[in-house]
């Protein structure tokens, strides 16, 4: 029997009261305001949510599993799979890993370069988002002003990196290969263009009068839960919690330079909605330091063919659009690594959306599930 | 808080536990029997209020199998690795998801993937795999399927 029809019978078994009981319906896998291949089960009583249980799994790829026989310069390819809209960070997160167990000491260019495209990436992912959440709630005109700009993004890390999506420009020891000669130019392009576009975005959505009614009192995760659900990210920073890996835990130039951790203390759906909207601005800020003062000299440390780890353990965290990616290497000294764990942003903040969405109404719970801003790979792995 | 600080606090508050040296972080071993007990200690504790999970796995030494948690604290940021020995047969150790809810997921991935049974856990189910998965425990060393698994 499928669990579905098992939790169907269960459900309907117990819970069935004096006027005729609850209703459990499936969202997903296939739905489009899942964004991917997520499946809730949803208990209803009326309109009001009683539970939310999420079964993962459709895209379970075992990237751990995976990663334990490829060598240290292989996995790192593997990881922009994950969150295929970070692919930038999650590479960044291991080549850090494998750096901090070889004691490589990455080039000041190396490291520049590493933080604007990882800056890069943040802005495009909350662009996306942005574009999707509006769209959630049903407004489809934001989905393409947000393509239209995430698409000079994209131009400009194809010709640097090769890909659109999937780019794996970091390597242990810095990045694949210099800069397009281009690339200056055409970020200063778009950093004008983008700032044409910003008020555009809150006339069009965050002042909308329905978008806020619809965001404001919505989905109320507390500061406690948060942190005990281990939520990460502008999910935490929205009640409030100070999680920037970036500002605690500096890594590259992160401590050099100028910018705030973006924190708001409402807890629902708009507070989620303002953190990114206001992240964007503080990346455009950090890409605004970088972009003239990139150091001249190579790109990439000088390092062996065949990497080979000191036996040991490695952890490092960075903070990617979603929240703090953890990469746990696990070494015998070989050339493979024996374990590896991708502590994922994303599996943490999907277990808070029980909570936050229980007690409130089914129309809400999808927008409740674009402000926590789910990419499902990432959450499978 | 320092490392330094922190060993000597964790020293006093759990004298069974046995530190492991040339880490990054404090990384302590303790035995399955005393864990529940060491792991209320490290929540309540007011100096440590270790409140955050950030990481918990576990790893398939062939032997044997290790439980790991990363915790930290939202007040002083010094995390702390923990680790508990559990032996390859019948594997169970208690559940902290009273403490730190994220294990509710994180134990429930462990459960399915290394067949670690966690005792008095709200919701022990199935997460990632499918319903009627039967056979060997995904992330085990010696798990085989010669179908879908690619070897390189």
């Amino acid at each position: 029997m499928y669990r579905e029809t098992q939790i169907l019978n269960d459900s309907t078994a117990q819970l069935a009261g004096p006027d005729g009981g609850d209703m459990v319906i499936n969202v997903g896998p296939q739905h489009p305001a899942t964004h991917g291949v997520l499946h809730l089960v949803i208990t209803l009583s009326g309109e009001t949510i009683k539970k939310v249980e999420p079964h993962l799994g459709y895209i379970h790829r075992s990237i751990e599993k995976m990663c334990e026989s490829l060598s240290y310069r292989q996995f790192i390819y593997v990881t922009s799979r994950m969150d295929y809209l970070s692919a930038h960070i999650n590479n960044h997160a291991c080549a850090l890993c494998v750096e901090k167990g070889l004691q490589v000491e990455v080039p000041p260019r190396a490291q520049v370069i590493r933080v604007l495209m990882d800056e890069l990436t943040r802005i495009a992912s909350h662009e996306l988002w942005w574009g999707a959440m509006a769209m959630d709630i049903g407004a489809f005109t934001p989905f393409f002003h947000a393509f239209r700009e995430r698409e000079s993004i994209n131009d400009i890390m194809e010709e640097t990196c090769g890909a659109r999506l999937t780019m794996n420009y970091m390597v242990p020891g810095g990045v694949m290969h210099d800069l397009h000669p281009n690339f200056q130019q055409r970020v200063k392009d778009f950093l004008q263009l983008y700032k044409r576009k910003v008020s555009e975005y809150d006339e069009l959505v965050t002042g909308n009068v329905i978008f806020q009614s619809r965001m404001k009192n919505v989905g109320i995760l507390s500061a406690d839960d948060a942190v005990s659900y281990g939520c990460t990210g502008p999910v935490a920073r929205g009640s409030g919690v100070s999680c920037d890996i970036r500002k605690l835990h500096p890594y590259e130039i992160y401590d050099k330079l100028e910018f705030d951790e973006v924190l708001e203390t409402g807890g629902d759906s708009f507070a989620r909605y303002m953190v990114r909207i206001r992240e964007m601005n503080q990346s455009i800020k950090i890409i605004e330091q970088l972009i003239d003062n990139i150091p001249e000299g190579e790109f990439q440390a000088k390092t062996k063919a065949v990497l080979k780890l000191p036996k040991g353990e490695f952890y490092t965290r960075v903070e990617t659009a979603r929240g703090e990616l953890g990469v746990y290497i696990l070494s015998e000294g070989g050339t493979t690594p024996y374990r590896i764990k991708f502590r994922s942003p994303g599996f943490s903040n999907l277990s808070v959306l029980d909570t936050i969405a229980r007690g409130g109404k089914i129309g809400d719970l999808i927008a409740m599930m674009g402000t926590l801003d789910l990419v499902i790979p990432d959450i499978d792995r | 808080m320092t490392n330094d600080v922190l060993k000597i606090k964790l020293a006093e508050l759990l004298p069974a536990a046995t530190f492991e040296e040339g880490t990054e972080w404090i990384t302590i071993q303790l035995s399955p029997q005393d864990f529940s007990t060491s792991m209320q200690l490290l929540y309540r504790d007011d100096l440590l209020s270790m409140n955050y999970l950030f990481c918990l796995t576990c790893v398939d030494w062939k032997t044997h199998l290790t439980m790991v948690y990363h915790l930290t604290s939202t007040t002083h940021r010094c995390p702390l690795v923990i680790k508990v020995k559990l032996e390859n047969t019948k594997p169970e150790i208690e559940t902290v998801s009273h403490f730190w809810k994220t294990a509710i997921f994180h134990e429930r991935e462990v459960y399915e993937m290394f067949g670690v049974n966690f005792l008095n856990h709200p919701d022990l189910r199935l997460l990632i795999l499918p319903d009627g998965w039967e056979g060997k425990n995904p992330m085990r060393k010696d798990f085989e399927d010669p179908v879908n698994m690619i070897k390189l």
